[in-house]
């Protein structure tokens, strides 16, 4: 690895470091990761939407048209349409006519909405209550083999998911009291949930871990072994100056963690007198 | 004129070309088919048969769909065919469409080397398209001519056993496999054997055009639950504007809301309302808005602080004029300012980055999360429980309800975050939307419990009417 590379990695590893350091409570290391990823997000951002939307949706379709004729010439005219609702959101900065903004928003927000009630009819209705029609398997009632719950295409199984489906279905209702029978179904309804939500937590939480994993992976063997040539092949020109790279950023976090001590320490001090 | 010779040209200098070489391989064609290997006539199977092609349904044109019986020698007699090929008449125009294509792919790759559009390019490629254009629009007529001015092209194999084929092509002319609409194809379908020289030949099925149609009936099921739905919908909206009573049950993490403004007023902290990532057209970010509507009016009239921190531009635009006019029904139009609302960033862990934060600088007393979350929900909620501030969420993404279920101290769980806009506004159209949807549920849960009756006496009829094909 070369110094500019171990600089690169270097400054990775500062803001892991940084931003791991917020579990302890918010700190200058965190401030600048924090800024530095926002800003150039941002940035990143400004010039993905200019070359990947601006110019090849709105530029590049009115591009054979001619400027002094408002490219109303061009063949494909009607781009001038989105071209002008975009134009109008600038009114926002004028207090006088920041209400022509509301047009293209509300033009915007009733197609997507127009667009999304079919979409979402057919997946989160009509799919889901045909897949629900299916034959209870009396002939495999326990699952293979006896007697398994795991069996999920046991009939048992079916018959737990559809009671589980519609007494969910059940809680989801609002225009009426959850008491008596009702209620009690609602209930068993909000626990199959449950059930749900908890299985869900259980292995997002072992996807984070595993990101978490990773980052440590990162540290150790693009930064640390690198610094101290542990596993590759030493680089004598360079070799010192790694080192240095690597202790100037130990020696913040320790120095910023040692500060943080001393100050705890006076905090009780002052306290306890 | 000038423009109209530079067409003649350039069509005639790109076309010429082409004609010649299809001239050469007619010949070599010619050749090869004039000196026909020895084929042992006894292994020749039986062709496919009754073969049709129609337009295929429920598309925007620009398909046909081809069906013939199965060779004789399929899966029994001699049982020798391996695949069914599927051919389509193609007039020699189509080539010259080709090599127009071409053409535009060359100046359209001058035109990226160069990095704008020059005058010079700009004439080439509109000569171009318009040759294109002239082309297409002669296509239908020169399907006419069959079978004269064409040949016969392989479009696809199929595996023995399969007897129908889609041919799909696209909509647009300046692309390679466009099947031009209202034009007349034809089609032959040849059982190949493991020699692909030994093949038998059905007889040609057209001519057939494709056209798009106005409906998709594969959607029937769709539309009559939306009309279902819509009805129910105007019928309890009426009946709410009419004044009748509606009752929606309480909802634990809406209540909360008034309690956590008056919390956040007597600590002098600020309250933090963060809308997710989701656009203004996602149903959860709408529904954000009029809660997000709420807690600015009770904010106003409270005279306590909001932060709200975006991650859409549009959001953050219509976010704007909710908590604006919120402050104007509150009759405080002059406390609102414009910082309110904020733009952050439009990467996620950037913007979680950023909000954490504001969490741990500003110290609100209640954060509220209301709309489309993804992996940074845990992330922010964590936070937020760390700051000591009193939370609630709540989102349509099922995978996050979980973290917002451990971390926050009231979660409204998926549909409810759109029943608690209703329960907020008490609007006559929210409220008769909410009573529509109560309806709504009951009938699927009725038609469910049939479902799975017709299943078991195997009506499959019945299951049918429910099957949306896309």
């Amino acid at each position: 690895m070369d110094f500019g590379t171990f600089l690169w990695t270097s400054l990775a590893a500062f803001l892991t470091l940084g931003t791991f350091s917020f579990l302890y409570k918010d700190n200058p290391f965190y401030k600048i990761a924090e800024h530095l990823v926002t800003g150039v997000a941002t940035g990143y951002f400004l010039i993905i939407l200019w070359h990947n939307g601006l110019v090849p949706n709105l530029f590049q379709r009115l591009e054979d048209g001619n400027w002094y004729l408002l490219w109303l010439d061009s063949s494909r005219p009607l781009y001038l349409i989105p071209a002008i609702l975009g134009v109008m959101m600038w009114t926002r900065f004028s207090k006088t006519w920041s209400w022509v903004s509301r047009w293209p928003m509300a033009l915007y927000i009733g197609i997507s909405a127009g667009v999304a009630v079919p979409v979402e009819m057919s997946a989160r209705v009509n799919k889901q209550l045909y897949a629900t029609m299916v034959a209870i398997d009396w002939n495999n009632f326990f699952g293979h083999g006896g007697f398994n719950l795991l069996d999920t295409t046991s009939g048992l199984s079916q018959v737990l998911i559809f009671v589980g489906a519609m007494s969910a279905l059940i809680y989801f209702f609002f225009s009426k009291a959850h008491t008596g029978v009702f209620g009690g179904v609602a209930t068993f309804g909000i626990w199959v949930l449950m059930i749900g939500f908890g299985a869900s937590f259980g292995f997002t939480v072992m996807a984070r871990i595993s990101l978490f994993i990773n980052r440590l992976q990162f540290i150790d063997d693009n930064w640390v072994q690198n610094a101290f040539n542990t596993v590759r092949e030493p680089n004598p020109n360079w070799s010192g100056w790694f080192q240095a790279v690597f202790w100037v950023i130990m020696v913040l976090f320790i120095g910023y963690a040692v500060k943080e001590f001393v100050d705890y320490r006076k905090r009780v001090r002052s306290q306890t007198a | 004129m000038v423009y109209k010779l530079t067409l003649t040209l350039l069509t005639f200098l790109l076309i010429a070309p082409v004609v010649s070489a299809q001239e050469t391989v007619a010949a070599s064609v010619e050749a090869t088919v004039g000196d026909p290997p020895m084929i042992d006539s006894s292994l020749i199977p039986a062709p496919p048969s009754d073969i049709k092609a129609v337009d295929t349904d429920n598309d925007h044109g620009h398909s046909i769909t081809v069906t013939w019986e199965l060779s004789a020698d399929d899966g029994s007699g001699m049982n020798n065919v391996l695949s069914y090929e599927v051919f389509r008449w193609v007039p020699f125009l189509m080539d010259e469409l080709d090599t127009l294509r071409v053409e535009l792919a060359r100046v359209a790759a001058e035109i990226d080397s160069v990095g704008r559009l020059t005058g010079e390019l700009k004439d080439e490629r509109a000569v171009i398209w318009a040759a294109i254009d002239d082309m297409a629009d002669q296509m239908p007529e020169a399907h006419r001519m069959y079978p004269e001015g064409g040949e016969w092209r392989l479009l696809g194999k199929v595996a023995s056993g399969v007897a129908t084929y889609d041919d799909t092509g696209g909509k647009d002319r300046k692309v390679s496999d466009f099947i031009p609409d209202f034009s007349d194809l034809y089609f032959r379908v040849e059982a190949v054997t493991s020699d692909s020289a030994i093949r038998a030949a059905s007889g040609v099925a057209g001519p057939v055009q494709s056209y798009g149609q106005w409906f998709n009936t594969g959607r029937t099921p769709v539309f009559i639950a939306f009309m279902f739905f819509g009805i129910m919908t105007v019928f309890f909206v009426i009946k709410a504007r009419r004044g009748a009573e509606l009752y929606v049950r309480p909802l634990a993490g809406i209540e909360a809301v008034d309690d956590a403004i008056g919390r956040a007023t007597e600590m002098g902290r600020p309250i933090l309302y963060v809308l997710g990532l989701g656009t203004a057209a996602d149903v959860a970010t709408i529904a954000s808005f009029t809660i997000l509507g709420r807690v600015a009016k009770r904010v106003a009239e409270y005279q306590t602080e909001l932060i709200v921190p975006t991650y859409d531009p549009i959001v953050m635009s219509v976010a704007q004029e909710v908590v604006k006019s919120s402050f104007s029904d509150a009759g405080r139009p002059e406390d609102y300012n414009e910082d309110i609302v904020y733009f952050v960033t439009q990467l996620q862990f950037a913007y979680v980055a950023a909000v954490n934060g504001t969490m741990l600088r500003e110290l609100p007393a209640t954060n509220v999360y209301m709309g489309k979350f993804f992996a940074e929900s845990l992330l922010l909620a964590e936070t937020g429980a760390l700051a000591g501030s009193i939370q609630i969420a709540g989102t349509d993404e099922i995978a996050q309800i979980p973290f917002f279920i451990v971390a926050c101290d009231f979660t409204l769980i998926g549909e409810e975050l759109y029943a608690a806009s209703a329960y907020l506004g008490r609007e006559p159209v929210l409220l008769g939307s909410l009573k529509a949807q109560d309806y709504a549920k009951a009938a699927m849960i009725l038609l469910a419990i049939v479902g799975v009756v017709a299943a078991q006496f195997e009506w499959n009829w019945f299951i049918e009417l429910f099957h949306v094909v896309d």
